[in-house]
């Protein structure tokens, strides 16, 4: 396209459509604007919302901080865009550039940005689902509706699945007040995160907390009563708990749906992009007029062996949502590819927990600072003998130096010594992650350089 | 002789404008002289030591020659403990946590924003009582007593025993600045003794206090039931010690370098005049412009660090130049332009990470409320001198005095 | 009503907001952040402070007041 005015022409009166109006979308409908972007713009979303921001949903909102119903995402700019709201995209057709919408319309593009992220997995019984007080969390919906059944003082509330979004609830109901109890298929709370070591200590927060805490097990069934209520569950241990409310928080599922027989390289596992967000199409060819970014997306990542990595990372959607959007404004050379370091948050039992890179990959973990016990630590995670990820439990404020050391590809495990270094922190420990997936020694790039404008990235070819 | 960069940089005689020193100090990202601390003065190499978990901020990890470089540390243990702001965690963290119980979120977050209608009377009292508007001494009528008249109320020290105190505090700041020229041995005694006498006037003050509570800082924090239990009295001397004298020697300067840098911007003061909310913007832009801790002398290196191509051996000690760091044109457009609408000022001001200034809130409000208000009353405010006579402190660096002249003083 | 949100990748736990802002933000232990993402217009002025004063710069605040006209269905 080089110079030939396409881009030119692309910027002053192209036509960019954007499903999926939550927060990639919305960033990225504001990155290009910010870009120049002077063109026809649509955000097309199937829920009837101006765009709202998640995390408040498993936190301030269950805690009465913050209501469902206002959680609308703020405007960083004006972005002058035809909202198609309540509407869902039901397909696409790659060569005529059209997407398809359930009421029948069509809307053309010359870019397509895809953020239609993902949805709570349903409980797989879809009559048990349906009970009356048997509920998910992904939406302000699923929110407002968990925050009346609250409201309505359940006698037992019991959480499925300890991932990040489950363990947030079972705090926020603890605070509350109400009886609680949470039933993990793995050992222990956040283990498929963050591994075994520090899943230990996630579970004996809950524990103190006053969680009813059940690892190791299944909700085989729930059982409700005449009116169709929820009345207890049972576990694959033969026991059964009663509950008035059930959240079932087992993961998400990808919204791809939509694109299957269109083309393009979408599937339950995400649309698999390039580094700069643009997708494939099934033949494994990328596409240069469809991006793809957020939690929808799988982009292989530089620093990380070129994996394909999906991340459902609030701050993951919002640098791919910018990356898109610059790339498709610009020149192939002056694209740029998505290399920031991931990093995430969870707040539960009353401690900040950060993570940044990727603790999962990690095989073996180390305690830098701080200590297990005191709830208060870095936990560093290595892989192949360099720094991978890393996780703070209230010590947020040393995490940018881990950071820098996964852009670093600095060896673990680390030798020096840090303030507060303890006795547990001498040797590294397996991380204890229930399946590790492992990638294949591959080749290794390194970030160098601290000022925004002079990031590189060098590459170190395997031997 | 020409003076070495560091000499020229602690000598008194460029206090005005060490500006340019720092520009050229900045050269040399990582700059040692012989023997000396490593000094550090680029924006994002300072950011990242400040979260460098193998940085120290308790000298007593220096090795060798370099374990008391320029004097003073090693005595004042004899007096006092070391407080948390030259402590490591996990003590740091206890004794900060335990120190912020009584004065911040989560326990107790309605403290300093409850403290904005007496923050207002007393700035309006202290501009109501200046002598002769046509011409005062900023620093003795304003800068000075307000903020110490604050951190007396919030711990609950009389402010009759400002006079006394004054001194001490002075005499310790002093001794903060790394004057390569002042004979160190002489000046650690100095500075033993008025942390030994300030510490015997807090101890009788904390045992009134232990006795007869009130809603004062000093009181909560000597009666303190919280999850980490009460501090030892040693604990708690220091952490008071360090609250006076940071309440003391800090502020101030913000304030009259503020002032300063307002009659020197004039247009800059109509607007204030005009737009009080701009105060807001503008106390962070003066942290970056004008910041009254030029410098961080007192880090240590725990194991070997590389950066920007120096590796630093384990046990040395580091100094971050914040006054430089806030100027690096790789991180601010147009460094040395003061601009109260600059977007992002990140400014190294406040320090950063766990050491972050405790204090940093109340700053900000005090220092709003003084610049908004001394904009709005003054009537035609003139600079008398400029530049004024600086303190010789180089750490805490602002005006001894600044004469200012009005026409007069609205209400 | 203004709309804000953190960026609590960013945040730190300074706490500077919740010092300054205590009826918006919260700290929720030692360093985790509760805040109501709509604010009450009453309370901007604080707010604003609150957002200058976070060091590292987390706090995203309204920039337009136009809200998203939902045109659903039709064109
Ligand atoms: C309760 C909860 C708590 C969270 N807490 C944290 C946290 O603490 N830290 C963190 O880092 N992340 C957290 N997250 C994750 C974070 O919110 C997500 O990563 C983020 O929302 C991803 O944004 P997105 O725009 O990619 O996708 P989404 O926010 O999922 O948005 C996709 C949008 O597209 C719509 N859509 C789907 N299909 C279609 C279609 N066919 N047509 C039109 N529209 C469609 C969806 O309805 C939705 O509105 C949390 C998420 C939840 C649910
Ligand atoms: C404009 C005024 C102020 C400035 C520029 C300032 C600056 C700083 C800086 C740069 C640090 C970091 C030191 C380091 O990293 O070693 C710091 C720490 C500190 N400040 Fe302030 N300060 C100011 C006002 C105050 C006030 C009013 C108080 C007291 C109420 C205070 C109390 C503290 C304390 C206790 C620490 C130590 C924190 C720790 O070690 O955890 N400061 N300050
Ligand atoms: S001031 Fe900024 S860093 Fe501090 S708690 Fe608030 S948002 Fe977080």
């Amino acid at each position: 396209m080089g110079g030939d005015g396409t881009l030119d022409r692309l910027k002053r009166k192209g036509r960019i459509v954007v499903v999926g109006a939550s927060l990639a979308g919305l960033r990225a409908a504001e990155t290009l604007r910010d870009k120049g972007f002077a063109g026809s713009l649509t955000l097309v979303g199937d829920e009837p919302y101006e765009p709202y921001d998640r995390p408040p949903l498993s936190k301030g909102v269950l805690l009465g901080k913050a209501s469902a119903d206002r959680t609308a995402l703020p405007r960083l700019r004006n972005v002058d865009a035809k909202w198609r709201l309540g509407v869902a995209a039901t397909g696409l057709d790659m060569g005529a550039r059209r997407v398809r919408l359930a009421d029948g319309d069509e809307v053309p593009y010359d870019r397509l940005l895809i953020a239609t992220g993902v949805r709570a997995r349903p409980w797989p019984h879809e009559g048990e689902g349906a009970l009356d007080g048997v509920i998910v969390l992904r939406t302000r919906d699923d929110s407002a509706a968990l925050s009346r059944m609250l409201a309505a003082g359940p006698r037992r509330v019991l959480v499925i699945g300890a991932g990040f979004t489950g363990s947030e609830i079972a705090s926020a109901c603890r605070e509350r007040g109400h009886h609680v109890t949470v039933a993990e298929r793995a050992a222990a709370p956040l283990v498929g995160a963050l591994g075994g070591v520090v899943g230990a200590v996630a579970a004996e927060l809950q524990r103190e907390h006053g969680v009813d805490l059940r690892t190791g097990v299944m909700v085989t069934a729930l059982d409700g009563d005449a009116a169709g209520r929820v009345r207890s569950a049972q576990l694959s241990d033969g026991s059964s708990v009663r509950a008035d409310v059930v959240i079932v928080s087992l993961g998400a599922t990808r919204n791809t749906e939509w694109l299957y027989g269109s083309g393009l390289g979408a599937g339950p596992r995400g649309i698999a992009c390039d580094a700069g967000c643009r997708a494939f199409d099934i033949r494994g060819i990328v596409t240069d007029d469809i991006y793809a970014a957020g939690d929808v997306a799988r982009c292989p990542h530089p620093l990380f062996g070129y994996q394909f990595l999906t991340l459902e990372h609030w701050g993951n959607a919002v640098a791919q949502a910018e990356i898109a959007a610059h790339n498709m404004l610009s020149e192939s050379v002056d694209r740029v590819p998505h290399m920031e370091v991931p990093s995430f948050w969870s707040s539960q039992f009353g401690i900040n927990i950060k993570s940044v890179g990727v603790p999962s990959m990690g095989t073996e973990i180390l305690i830098t600072q701080g200590s297990l016990e005191s709830r208060r630590f870095v936990g560093v995670y290595g892989y192949q003998g360099r720094v991978i990820g890393a996780v703070g439990f209230d010590s947020a404020r040393w995490l940018p130096f881990y950071q820098e050391q996964i852009e670093a590809a600095a060896p673990f495990p680390p030798e020096f010594s840090t303030v507060d270094r303890r006795t547990d922190g001498q040797r590294p420990v397996d991380a204890d992650f229930p399946d590790p997936s492992v990638p294949t020694h591959g080749p290794t790039v390194t970030l160098s350089g601290y000022a925004p404008d002079d990031r590189r990235m060098t590459f170190v070819p395997a031997h | 002789m020409t003076l070495s960069l560091l000499h020229q940089i602690l000598d008194y005689s460029n206090r005005s404008n060490p500006y340019p020193l720092y520009e050229e100090l900045r050269k040399t990202p990582v700059y040692r002289e012989d023997g000396g601390p490593y000094v550090v003065s680029t924006y994002y190499e300072i950011r990242s030591l400040f979260h460098d978990p193998r940085i120290s901020s308790d000298t007593r990890n220096r090795t060798g020659s370099a374990a008391d470089p320029l004097g003073g540390d090693s005595h004042e243990e004899a007096a006092l403990p070391p407080s948390f702001l030259k402590l490591d965690p996990p003590e740091h963290d206890r004794l900060r946590r335990m120190t912020n119980r009584p004065f911040g979120p989560p326990h107790s977050p309605h403290r300093v924003d409850g403290m904005r209608p007496e923050l207002r009377e007393i700035i309006t009292g202290l501009i109501d009582g200046i002598s002769d508007p046509s011409r005062f001494d900023l620093v003795e009528e304003v800068s000075y007593p307000f903020p110490v008249t604050v951190i007396c109320r919030l711990l609950g020290v009389p402010r009759e025993d400002e006079a006394r105190f004054h001194v001490w505090a002075d005499t310790l700041a002093a001794s903060l600045d790394p004057d390569p020229d002042a004979d160190s041995a002489d000046r650690g005694k100095v500075a033993n003794e008025a942390r030994m006498q300030l510490g015997m006037y807090l101890a009788g003050l904390i045992e009134e206090r232990r006795k007869n509570p009130g809603d004062d800082m000093l009181s909560q924090l000597a009666t303190a039931k919280g999850e980490d239990g009460p501090m030892t009295t040693m604990e708690l001397l220091s952490t008071a010690a360090l609250l006076l004298i940071a309440g003391h020697e800090t502020t101030v300067n913000l304030i009259t370098n503020g002032m300063l840098t307002l009659l020197r911007h004039p247009d800059v003061l109509k607007r204030l005049r005009r737009e009080p909310g701009l105060a807001v913007p503008l106390v962070e832009e003066l942290l970056r412009y004008e910041p009254p801790v030029q410098l961080v002398p007192q880090r240590t290196t725990l194991a070997e660090i590389e950066i920007r191509g120096v590796t630093i051996p384990k046990g040395s000690p580091v100094w971050l130049v914040l006054a430089a760091g806030n100027r690096d044109p790789q991180r601010f457009k147009d460094p040395d332009r003061f601009d109260p609408d600059r977007p992002d000022v990140q400014h190294l001001g406040l320090g950063s990470g766990i050491h972050s200034c405790f204090g940093a809130p109340l700053a900000r409000l005090e220092t709003q409320f003084a610049l908004s208000e001394l904009a709005r009353r003054l009537e035609k405010p003139r600079l008398i001198e400029d530049p004024p006579p600086y303190r010789q402190n180089a750490v805490l660096r602002g005006p001894r005095q600044l004469h200012i002249a009005c026409d007069g003083i609205r209400p | 009503m203004v709309r804000i949100a953190v960026d609590l990748n960013r945040c730190q736990g300074y706490a500077q907001c919740a010092f300054l802002a205590p009826e918006t933000f919260a700290m929720h232990g030692e360093e985790a952040l509760l805040y109501n993402p709509e604010v009450d217009e009453a309370h901007r002025e604080k707010l604003l402070q609150a957002a200058a004063a976070c060091p590292v710069q987390a706090i995203l605040v309204d920039a337009v007041d136009v809200p998203a006209k939902a045109v659903s269905g039709g064109r």
